[in-house]
Formats: structure tokens, C-alpha cells, sequence
């Protein structure tokens, strides 16, 4: 029984990657817009994007690490 | 990971896949059927050597005749060794160019594992935490080091939002110590948790192209993933990389 709850929560705790991954295209959709007003400044910022999606994704990593704990570890 | 087989069960029951999509990520050793102990050669150490390998193949002997029309493999060094040393420049500044050579090497060596990976029968070493970690924790106490040689014990305003009111200053302090040591952990798992979940996805559509109905579909969407996947594994060994470089600028300019 315990073990098929934390498979439950596993399921759960993915949700949040689902989530995440709503701020990462939040990022680029916006990084999108603005470079299509300002071509001209889109190059230079594209590290910038980069940084701003990894930390976006950070976040939807954590829950992926909770699942990976209640599926393997608990 | 999961590190008893599965498939070897359900093959036996005659139901549902033929192999578990985590059995690509098993760490065996490479001679004989003995327990992987500190010192045995398994398949992690032929990868991870056979990615050194490639890295001096194409930076060493690649460039060692220096032609002015460049071959082949002197090109992709070359533009290898400019793209990053743009990258540190941009966002460290002239002073971090000192450390350029150790993230040129973190670059060379997780994007060749990466696309070591991708190939068939491969094992891929950065799936494995214990491989990411390493970097990551190597990444994290350089910088750490580096910040307080540098800045001596100044280093800790980092921490200390000077800009910010004075009454939120101690709460903004603790959240950026946390999220300080938080690095090393999303540092790490960020290149292992994506590279790790696409190969997975690969080996569930390839389950799937044994039942005869939806194995056009899924020899497509293997297709499909794999070239997400050549993508992912350039994105990720430059996200890792670009981050390196956000953390030292921190230790070298701590001072927002």
C-alpha cells in the first residue's frame, strides 16, 4: 500500500514539470516578442534567454527529482 | 537508477514491453559478470574514455597541422574553441578569460558524451548523476574558493542585497543562501534529468514498434525524439556551460 502511494505522489510530483514547462515557454514566447520589435538587439540576448530558461526549468527539475525519490528511493 | 532488470521479468511473463526503458542505464562491468566494485572497468569507463578519446582526436591531432584553408575536423575545433571563448567573454568579462580553459574543457567534454550517447548500443555517461554531480560540485566549490581568494571575506555581500530595503535585507540574505547552495543540485540534474528522460523516451516508442498496428507512428516519433535529442544534447552542454560562467562572474564580481 505505501509503496503504491508514493508511486501516487510520483505521479503528482510530475505535475509540477508539466508546470514548469509553462514558465519556460512564457520565456521564449516573450524573448519572441520582443525580438521580433527589435531584430536588431535579438542576438546579443540570446545567452540571456538561455540563463532565463534554465532557471525556469530549474525549478520543474526539482519536482522531477521528487518523483525520481518516491519511485526509486522511498 | 533502477539497477535490477525488469525487462528480464516481463519478458518471462510474456507481457507488456520486452525490456524496461531504465535497463539502457545499467552500469556493468565490461569483463566478466563479477560485482562492480571502486576499481572494476565498466561500461561507464569505455564511454568516458572513449569520449576523451574523440575530444583529442579533434582538438589535438585535428589541429596539430595548423593549415591555413582548414580541414574538416580543424574547422569544428576551431569554431568549437571560438564559440566558447566568445561565451566567456560576453558574459564573465576580460577578466574571466584566465579561466577559459577549464570551460572549454567542461563544454568538450559533456557535448562529446552527449553525442557519444546518441549513438546506437552507446552507453550515455551523462544520464548518470554520479557523473554530473562530479562536475557540478567541481563547478561549485571553484567558484566558491575562487571568490573568497579573490574578494576575501567581502565575497559574503553577495549575499547582502545592499539596493534592497533594509528591513527585507536579512530575508533576502537567507533566500540567496539558499538558492546559493541550490546551485550544485539543479546545476547537476538539469544535464543528467534531460539527457536521462529523452533516452528513456527513445527506448518506450521503440517498445511500442514490436505491436505490428502502431509501429509506423512510433518508428516516426523515435525519429522525431532523436532529432529533439541532438538538439537537447548541444542546448544542455551550453546551458551547463553558460551557467559556469554566470557563477564566476558572481565570484568574481560578487557586488550586484
Amino acid at each position: 500500500m505505501e509503496g503504491q502511494l508514493a508511486h501516487i505522489g510520483a505521479g503528482i510530483a510530475g505535475l509540477g514539470t508539466g508546470i514548469a514547462a509553462l514558465g519556460v515557454g512564457n520565456v521564449a514566447a516573450n524573448f519572441l516578442a520582443g525580438a521580433l520589435r527589435n531584430p536588431s538587439a535579438a542576438a546579443s540576448q540570446t545567452a540571456t534567454l538561455f540563463i532565463g530558461i534554465a532557471f525556469a526549468e530549474a525549478l520543474g527539475i526539482f519536482s522531477f527529482l521528487i518523483a525520481l525519490l518516491l519511485m526509486f528511493a522511498v | 537508477m533502477a539497477t535490477e532488470t525488469h525487462g528480464a521479468d516481463a519478458a518471462a511473463e510474456g507481457t507488456g514491453l520486452v525490456f524496461h526503458p531504465m535497463d539502457q542505464f545499467i552500469v556493468k562491468p565490461l569483463f566478466g559478470h563479477g560485482e562492480v566494485g571502486m576499481l572494476t572497468i565498466t561500461n561507464v569507463t569505455l564511454w568516458l574514455a572513449l569520449s576523451i578519446l574523440v575530444i583529442f582526436v579533434l582538438m589535438v591531432l585535428g589541429t596539430s597541422r595548423r593549415a591555413i584553408v582548414p580541414s574538416r575536423s580543424q574547422s569544428i575545433a576551431e569554431l568549437a574553441y571560438g564559440f566558447i571563448h566568445k561565451m566567456v567573454e560576453d558574459v564573465t568579462g576580460k577578466d574571466g578569460l584566465k579561466y577559459f580553459p577549464y570551460i572549454m574543457t567542461l563544454f568538450m567534454f559533456i557535448v562529446t558524451a552527449n553525442f557519444l550517447g546518441l549513438l546506437p548500443k552507446s552507453f550515455t555517461t551523462t544520464s548518470h548523476f554520479a557523473v554530473t554531480v562530479v562536475l557540478a560540485l567541481a563547478v561549485f566549490l571553484t567558484v566558491t574558493i575562487l571568490g573568497f581568494v579573490k574578494n576575501g571575506v567581502s565575497f559574503l555581500s553577495m549575499f547582502w542585497v545592499s539596493s534592497a530595503p533594509l528591513a527585507l535585507r536579512p530575508i533576502l540574505a537567507i533566500i540567496e543562501l539558499v538558492s546559493y547552495f541550490v546551485r550544485p543540485v539543479s546545476h547537476s540534474i538539469r544535464l543528467a534529468g534531460n539527457v536521462m528522460a529523452g533516452h528513456a523516451v527513445i527506448k518506450v516508442f521503440a517498445g511500442f514498434a514490436a505491436i505490428a498496428a502502431v509501429s509506423p507512428v512510433s518508428i516516426l516519433a523515435i525519429t522525431a525524439m532523436y532529432g529533439l535529442e541532438i538538439l537537447v544534447a548541444f542546448i544542455q552542454a551550453y546551458v551547463f556551460t553558460i551557467l559556469t560562467c554566470v557563477y564566476l562572474k558572481d565570484a568574481l564580481h560578487p557586488h550586484h
